[in-house]
């Protein structure tokens, strides 16, 4: 034991704490909000989260597993990306976006089959009659007869800019 | 000299195989079925005009006669996922279930692993272990599009896998798809053909009995483990089943594999393997149109609770 108080290890997973009450590493997210975030940005209940872990590993990166782990866990990685903490605007990830987004029913863009395909490939388009609030919102556009999300967006000022990351991006054709 | 020489003698027609083996390959993609219906894909590729045909004994998978499986919106979507039809049969016979604690021994990059935790439903935990880290980001990235929350990547030489990274000591199943000489992919990839050598079978058959080993060690009692290659070479397959039969306490028993195989050999090169490899099944090109394969099913020695149960009982099999 050290006198230190408990940091951020970037190499290894560490769970997230039940609440802000029993958090002990500084800065670190707790279960709770991330709950609450999800279910106030995106009105995804939590109970679509039960069963699910989340982890920290690296500076604010949270992830979500659905299985069996040690904590902390010093592995290559454990289930998906799901989160960006520790910053002001936490951010989803796209493929979090993609894997969780057909439970959201707010903050959710519906995309006609252009946008989709602009969305897609990394491009930044002017949206201006979105009326909802700023911020990352889950981009998703019609297929086969229903929704179904592509990624994570962020709306400012009028534009929404496709945070797709680039190796997921692609030149697709559009579908009307 | 071209290996697939080698393997004459052991097919039935030698000039249908080696035909087969000079045609290329169609693409292929396999339904993420925890994301999307074959019915649902197949709606998707009509709206878009992406042309595909079903294969016949498997409903999630779909061939692409225009190739380029990653340029649609079910592909970006996370639905579907490029994997040759013969790839996904190693899977079929582990059979894994929704709870499960699952290991892949050479999990990257990752076509199993995905479609084992697709089969599990995305419950249980599969750990997909490589010793190539560079491969390894290509299955992380595979496990991520498509949307798979029950995988834990470990970087080990599967050989001297450690558990001790992991909440439990035993898995219920393994796969070892293993490193190997892949003739079986010339279709695809007709440079294996020319890079082959005789010494590298013998080089890799050695590390395809460690990790067979291991992985049957890291299994529990009664729990099954799926050894499979794309490659015909006996050394490879039978010897490697052979030999781990003679070191590890399992079995090999038939796993029903819904194409048309043959079963595997017993004798090859002065050599003579244990009767029982002949459940093991190979897949040639040119009996279902495919890559080439070689797949088997063991169940690992010892008491489950199952089999302690009748073995308690004493005479029941009078
Ligand atoms: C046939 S490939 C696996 C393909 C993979 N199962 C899939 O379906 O996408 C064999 C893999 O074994 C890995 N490998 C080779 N030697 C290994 C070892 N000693 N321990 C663990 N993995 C090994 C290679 O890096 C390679 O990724």
């Amino acid at each position: 034991m050290t006198d230190d108080a408990p940091t951020n290890d970037g190499q290894r997973f560490d769970r997230l704490p039940e609440t802000p009450d029993d958090r002990e590493v500084e800065g670190r997210a707790s279960r709770r909000e991330v709950l609450d975030w999800f279910e106030e940005r995106f009105g995804i209940e939590p109970d679509v989260f039960e069963g699910y872990s989340f982890w920290e590993k690296g500076a604010g990166k949270v992830w979500i597993f659905n299985g069996e782990a040690t904590d902390p866990s010093e592995v290559e990685a454990i289930g998906m990306t799901l989160l960006r903490t520790r910053q002001e605007h936490w951010k989803p990830t796209s493929r979090a976006a993609t894997r969780f987004g057909h439970r959201a029913t707010t903050g959710v863009i519906e995309l006609n089959p252009e946008q989709a395909s602009r969305f897609v490939a990394g491009e930044d388009q002017a949206l201006p009659a979105w009326d909802g609030d700023w911020g990352y919102l889950i981009a998703t556009h019609e297929v086969a007869g229903e929704r179904a999300p592509i990624g994570a967006g962020l709306y400012l000022y009028d534009e929404l800019r496709s945070v797709v990351p680039k190796g997921s991006r692609a030149d697709l054709p559009v579908v009307e | 000299m071209n290996p697939l020489e080698r393997y004459e003698p052991l097919v039935d027609d030698a000039a249908a195989f080696r035909a087969a083996c000079d045609r290329p390959l169609p693409s292929v993609v396999r339904v993420n079925q925890m994301a999307a219906s074959p019915a649902r894909v197949r709606e998707a590729f009509d709206e878009e005009g992406v042309a595909h045909e079903p294969v016949g004994w498997h409903d999630g998978l779909f061939r692409l006669p225009d190739g380029n499986p990653g340029g649609n919106w079910p592909y970006v979507h996370g639905w579907t996922h490029g994997q040759e039809e013969v790839s996904v049969l190693p899977g079929l016979a582990l059979d894994p279930q929704p709870g499960e604690r699952v290991w892949d021994a050479c999990a990257a990059p990752g076509s199993k692993t995905t479609q084992i935790a697709d089969a599990m439903d995305d419950e249980g935990t599969v750990v997909a272990n490589d010793n190539n880290l560079g491969r390894l980001s290509a299955l992380r990235h595979n496990a991520e599009r498509l949307g798979i929350t029950n995988a834990i990547v470990t970087n080990q030489d599967a050989r001297n896998f450690s558990t001790k990274p992991l909440a439990f000591d035993e898995f219920d199943r393994a796969l070892v798809d293993a490193p190997c000489s892949c003739e079986g992919t010339c279709r695809k990839n007709p440079d294996v053909v020319d890079q082959w050598t005789l010494d590298h079978v013998h080089a890799v058959a050695g590390i395809q009995k460690g990790i067979l080993a291991r992985a049957v060690q890291a299994t529990r009692p009664g729990g099954t483990v799926v050894y499979s290659t794309c490659t015909f070479a006996p050394e490879e397959n039978e010897a490697v089943l052979d030999h781990v039969l003679g070191e590890e306490a399992c079995e090999i028993v038939d796993s029903d594999l819904p194409v048309d195989t043959v079963p595997g050999v017993t004798e090859w090169d002065g050599e003579t393997y244990d009767e029982s490899v002949t459940r093991a099944q190979r897949v040639y090109p040119h009996h279902n149109d495919t890559g080439g394969f070689f797949c088997a099913k063991l169940r690992v020695g010892g008491e489950d609770e199952e089999s302690a149960g009748e073995a308690g009982d004493g005479e029941v099999a009078a």
